[in-house]
């Protein structure tokens, strides 16, 4: 599973999907059974993830923000850990001091998670910056973020930096649908959050979020103007948050309708029907990866079951380097 | 030792840490047009003027402390900073601690504020309390040309998030500062005058007008301490302590307001671990809970000024422990000077 995070094959991105979605499933189970935190799921989002992801190398680096396990997966993160972060357990990526909020991998070149949304569009201007006053250096900084942060101000603050320095970052906007329990229609005046970073001078494409090998294209594309121009590209993922807010919600507030026909072009599906149709996955070949995700995610919730908590003493650790 | 005013003790430990550190780059809004001198020995990358938003020049800091660079973020006056609350005080003083220590934040807020240019309440307020507050911060402040030169030196040098407030009325200022490297560790208070029977305790402006107060003391016979507390986070407890438990009198200045300022913790400091040493309550002369004016006499009014530190003073060596509750409430800029 985890040597596959840069096979761009579309089955090795069908995989990933799955396992995200097992991941999310299983997390939102374990906060069913009120045993863990609430999370924020990305169920109906992975091929936004997964599809910058696979376009992205080891050396570029990505923030991303509360809706984030998608990401981690994609990047190749340890399910294990990453449920562990979730149950406040030691052997979560931060110490269990994080949760499921900021998780950051600085050893996937994840870095500086930010939970307060728009807060990873103020910080990826800086670790762009780093990258540029290292001669030679061609990585590209991917910023995820969704609708909601574009209605924030430090969100038309970074792309103006970021186009006024030249800085290699690719903004990635998951356009969702959702800003929490509001929809974009209420708080934007425009249909798509690419006309608000056209405005600021920046190359800007949307692309149907929910294929993952649009996605792909699109990101590939995208990565390679900023190693070439060392300037930043903005995509807009289309897509759709299926899940609430955060777990649990029963979406009293969604429009059954617009759920169902999101639904309809589920991004896993979506993928798994093109691939069948020409031959390229068969039933049992999808039964296949559905039990080696499941059976992942199994295997990482027994992990982060069984794992300590933090020893009271970390309560005040890491607080000052 | 040379003479100099604060503000080329700023442009000193600026220019020497640069120097000695590649990773040390300066941006806000008018840096590189004000300080021409930098770009042109350390060249447009490292020197750089931004938009004017402060939120987006504290969070690229942030991002690129956390990746390699050293950044020092000019954000003018100290009201600006709520502009950038949230990537000072929920990214640098917290992404430490949430992500199981991953990363540091090796970077330098400045900002001016305090009473003496008449410029009001939007460009005067001393905010340091609340980034004391803030887990993850440290903050200075310096009253003297040196301290302004060797504690940013210090700061720049530091792994964490350092909040440099420079007090508005001192930029100025002139006093002796050390010939060669000069370091003043963060944390670390400075005792300006020995005394017996009263410790004055401030930062910034007001640690002058606490040295004034010490003379005209001294005139009557008595004989003040004056502890400059320099940095406010980490707060050099141990100094403070010394001190109290020395005299037996505690007078607490500063120009912020008194609600939850840093007297208010220096004051339960003491109170809880001097207790027994008190010979009479702590007193705090502080700013009064109002938005900083412009009219120069009521900023002036605004700034416990000597006369007034003095009285204080007075009244805690006439006071006797055994009297009772303390003589006068702590005093609050003019209108309760006045009261």
């Amino acid at each position: 599973m985890r040597q596959a995070e840069h096979d761009p094959s579309p089955l090795a991105m069908l995989e990933t999907m799955m396992l995200i979605r097992a991941y999310e499933e299983a997390v939102a189970g374990i906060a069913a059974g009120g045993t863990a935190p609430g999370t924020c799921t990305s169920v109906g989002q992975e091929a936004a993830a997964v599809g910058v992801l696979r376009a992205l190398a080891r050396r570029d680096q990505i923030l991303t923000n509360h809706r984030s396990a998608g990401h981690l997966l994609a990047r190749g993160a340890d399910p294990g850990r990453l449920i562990a972060e979730v149950l406040g357990k030691r052997t979560g990526y931060c110490k269990g001091k994080s949760g499921s909020l900021h998780i950051s991998a600085a050893e996937l070149g994840v870095v500086l998670t930010s939970t307060i949304v728009g807060g990873e569009l103020s910080l990826a201007t800086g670790v762009a910056l780093s990258r540029t006053m290292k001669p030679g250096d061609d990585g590209v900084v991917a910023t995820f973020f969704g609708d909601g942060a574009a209605c924030e101000g430090v969100f038309h603050e970074s792309l103006n930096l970021a186009a006024m320095w030249s800085l290699p970052i690719l903004y990635v906007c998951e356009n969702n649908q959702w800003q929490a329990f509001v929809h974009r229609r209420e708080t934007m005046p425009v249909e798509h959050v690419r006309t608000w970073a056209a405005a600021h001078g920046i190359e800007a494409h949307t692309v149907d979020g929910n294929d993952v090998e649009v996605v792909h294209a699109a990101a590939s594309a995208a990565v390679a103007r900023i190693r070439a121009t060392r300037k930043p590209v903005f995509l807009e993922a289309l897509t759709y948050r299926t899940r609430g807010h955060y777990e649990p919600d029963d979406q009293a507030y969604v429009d059954p309708a617009e759920l169902a026909a999101w639904r309809a072009r589920d991004p896993i599906e979506l993928l798994a029907q093109r691939l069948r149709a020409d031959g390229r996955l068969d039933d049992a070949g999808f039964a296949r990866i559905s039990l080696r995700t499941h059976a992942a995610i199994d295997e990482a919730v027994a992990f982060a079951k069984a794992s300590p908590f933090p020893e009271l003493s970390e309560l005040v650790t890491d607080v000052y380097a | 030792m040379s003479v100099i005013t604060v503000n080329e003790a700023i442009s000193q430990a600026l220019a020497e840490e640069m120097r000695r550190d590649p990773a040390v780059l300066m941006f806000g809004e008018g840096v590189a047009t004000k300080r021409a001198n930098l770009v042109a020995e350390f060249g447009a990358a490292r020197v750089r003027n931004t938009p004017l938003a402060e939120g987006i020049i504290a969070g690229t800091a942030v991002g690129a402390a956390a990746t390699g660079l050293r950044p020092i973020v000019d954000l003018l006056f100290a009201p600006f900073l709520c502009f950038a609350m949230d990537e000072i005080v929920n990214s640098a003083g917290k992404l430490r601690y949430l992500s199981g220590g991953q990363f540091k934040f090796p970077m330098v807020v400045m900002a001016m504020s305090g009473a003496g240019w008449t410029v009001g309440a939007q460009h005067n307020h001393n905010l340091e309390a609340w980034f004391v507050h803030s887990p993850g911060l440290k903050v200075v402040m310096p009253s003297s040309a040196a301290d302004f030169k060797g504690l940013l030196k210090a700061a720049i040098r530091d792994d964490n998030p350092v909040l440099f407030f420079m007090d508005l009325a001192l930029g100025y200022q002139a006093g002796e500062v050390p010939a060669g490297e000069v370091l003043v560790p963060l944390g670390r208070a400075a005792t300006l005058r020995e005394g017996r029977d009263v410790s004055l305790i401030s930062y910034a402006k007001t640690v002058h007008h606490c040295v004034a107060a010490a003379e005209t003391l001294a005139a009557r016979g008595i004989s003040a301490e004056v502890i400059d507390l320099r940095s406010l986070k980490p707060l050099d407890e141990a100094a403070i302590l010394a001190s109290a438990r020395k005299t037996g009198r505690v007078v607490v200045v500063h120009e912020a307001s008194r609600l939850c300022g840093v007297g208010a913790e220096i004051a339960a400091f003491v109170g809880e671990h001097a207790f027994g040493a008190l010979k009479a309550p702590v007193r705090r002369l502080t700013g009064p809970d109002a938005p900083a004016p412009a009219s120069w006499p009521l900023e002036q009014a605004f700034v416990p000024q000597a006369d007034a530190i003095a009285a204080a003073a007075l009244e805690l060596v006439a006071a006797r422990r055994s009297a009772g509750p303390s003589p006068r409430p702590s005093t609050e800029g003019a209108v309760s000077m006045q009261a």
